[in-house]
């Protein structure tokens, strides 16, 4: 097994004093996988993220991007390595397509530098490869959600990043933008991306993910393989409801009442 | 293919950055039509030769003309790029650089000298100053206090607070004021205008002025990335905490040195980058450009109005106001279907 991309060891974190939201968070991110973490509303999926970011600063614990504390890393090194997909995005201004993918560059810019022709073919490729080279002189307020989701995947492909944050990227999306957006996710985990996302449909988890880390309310996370922790015993006990696990046509789906 | 793809982006460039030199070379030809237009020695524009043997003409011309209608372009490019680093920073088209204080600030600075000191040019000019910087101040420290919302919303919060306070504070000196010697004075400066403008105050903003523009466009594309999300510009590896206050910081200094020299001028700072980004697109990399020179280029042309239109001088503000009010309107009724969304 490779060494971890990624790792949390024990790391308490909380918005406010004396109030911790996540406690005692361990856990290694396996290279070249999809992790998706799972868990129900307001356990402090988006936080872990958003820890892994570095965004969010620990209480105490250390978090290790490529085996050095991610507190170590300078803002362009760390924005070279890791990119984020945010949930919801919105910008009043009328950018287009292209420009708004090609602001991914920016951690390969030297200082005050802008985008070369080479960032622009970059660009360009990440248009074509996400499927948007169609809209590219589209002003962005006039994408659909879906579109958007691509533009935002595209924006972080730009980046070229080993390691990819997606904070519910599935959210809002029609079954074709899904199936779309979870063939390109396959398609970068080929490249050797590794994919790290918070993701609310067990149908998208069963389908997608290699590993997951299962969060419960006061309790430490569990991260493992999917087949050994996506269970119906433990879906029952987080979401506190009767879940079972069914297999159709050969694919697993997951059935509540 | 993706060669002659990628090629497209790039012609748009070529294109956008031939437009912004005409725009230059518009205002360095307005400027210039500008120096020789005027009521001496009759309405319309005075022959260079006549310049060159009237004494009276020449001193007219490069004594008084001439710092005026720089100060004017500086004082359009300033609101004009301050505006738009504001729209971006504050990701809302709808906000203008005074808002956080430093107009009304500045208005209760020249108030509180015109009315309780007695109101020398200078002396109302620095007390302007102080307070627009007092007003930017007491609202990032409100903001820091609040407890409520999103950075935006609080600095918008405390912006509005902070300006309420000194607007009122402006119409008590109103009503503390002298009616026939100190009122017309404080209305005539809260009006705006470039009456009083020489080399000696036109030099004495260039140390704040100069510099926080050159910063503002050496930042022109980091921009984009500041009017994200924070977190967004966090992982594209921008420090957005620090980059946003050196910008903000950048954009008012000049603003409140200006304002402190020309009184109230309004609408500037809100319209120009709307009709800068409706010409260049939202990139700032030329919209920002676009937005300075198009405001230098607005406030001269109000300027000239203002002193040749008729025998005693108009106000600046109300004429900015006037015509501000005007374009924004039939950009409002002109706009693209689909565009404002």
């Amino acid at each position: 097994m490779n060494a971890p991309l990624l790792s949390f060891r024990d790391v308490h974190f909380g918005y406010r004093r004396g109030r911790p939201v996540l406690r005692q968070v361990s856990f290694d991110l396996p290279p070249g996988r999809i992790t998706a973490i799972v868990g129900p509303n307001g356990v402090g999926k988006t936080t872990l993220l958003y820890l892994a970011l570095g965004w969010l600063t620990a209480w105490s614990g250390e978090i290790l991007l490529d085996g050095r504390p991610l507190s170590g890393y300078g803002r362009l090194e760390r924005g070279r390595r890791m990119a984020l997909v945010p949930q919801s995005e919105n910008t009043p201004f009328d950018y287009t397509v292209f420009e708004y993918v090609l602001l991914g560059r920016a951690p390969h810019l030297p200082p005050l530098g802008t985008p070369s022709r080479n960032d622009q073919a970059i660009a360009w490729q990440a248009l074509e490869r996400v499927g948007l080279t169609a809209l590219a002189g589209q002003p962005v307020p006039q994408l659909s959600s879906g579109e958007r989701q691509l533009m935002l995947l595209a924006r972080a492909v730009v980046q070229t990043p080993r390691l990819l944050l997606l904070d519910e990227p599935t959210a809002h999306l029609d079954l074709h933008n899904k199936a779309r957006l979870l063939d390109l996710l396959r398609r970068l985990r080929a490249d050797g991306v590794t994919l790290l996302m918070t993701n609310h449909e067990p149908d998208v988890v069963l389908a997608l993910a290699d590993e997951v880390i299962l969060m419960e309310n006061g309790q430490p996370p569990q991260a493992g393989p999917l087949d050994r922790l996506f269970t119906a015993e433990h879906l029952s006990r987080i979401y506190r409801l009767p879940v079972r696990l069914v297999e159709v046509d050969g694919r697993k789906q997951v059935l509540w009442t | 293919m993706t060669a002659v793809s990628a090629a497209r982006p790039a012609e748009s460039a070529r294109r956008r950055r031939f437009v912004l030199l005409l725009l230059f070379l518009a205002l360095a030809l307005a400027a210039g039509l500008s120096l020789l237009a005027g009521r001496y020695p009759a309405p319309g524009l005075i022959s260079p030769s006549r310049l060159a043997e009237d004494d009276l003409a020449a001193r007219l011309v490069f004594g008084l003309r001439l710092p005026r209608l720089l100060t004017a372009i500086l004082l359009g490019m300033t609101l004009g790029g301050a505006g738009m680093v504001f729209q971006y920073l504050f990701n809302n088209p709808l906000v203008e650089p005074g808002f956080l204080g430093v107009s009304q600030g500045a208005a209760f600075g020249a108030a509180f000298v015109i009315v309780l000191v007695g109101g020398a040019a200078l002396p109302v000019q620095v007390s302007a100053a102080v307070f627009a910087l007092a007003g930017l101040g007491f609202s990032s420290l409100l903001a820091r206090r609040l407890r409520y919302g999103g950075w935006i919303l609080r600095l918008v919060l405390a912006g509005i607070a902070v300006s309420a306070l000194f607007s009122a504070g402006v119409g008590l000196l109103k009503y503390l004021a002298d009616p026939l010697r100190q009122l017309p004075e404080l209305t005539f400066w809260l009006l705006g205008g470039l009456a009083s403008i020489t080399w000696e105050r036109l030099l004495s903003v260039l140390p704040l002025t100069l510099p926080g523009l050159l910063l503002l466009l050496l930042f022109r594309w980091r921009l984009n990335l500041l009017s994200l999300g924070e977190a967004t510009a966090f992982s594209l590896g921008a420090a957005p905490g620090r980059e946003r206050w050196l910008l903000i910081l950048a954009a008012v200094l000049p603003t409140a040195a200006l304002i402190s020299v020309s009184g109230m001028v309004g609408w500037v700072g809100l319209i120009v980058p709307h009709i800068a980004r409706r010409l260049f697109g939202a990139e700032a990399r030329f919209s920002l450009p676009a937005s300075m020179l198009l405001g230098g280029l607005f406030v001269l042309l109000c300027d000239d109005l203002a002193r040749i239109l008729l025998a005693g001088e108009i106000p600046l503000g109300v004429l900015t106001a006037l015509f501000g009010a005007l374009i924004f309107l039939a950009l409002m009724i002109f706009q693209k279907p689909g565009v404002s969304k």
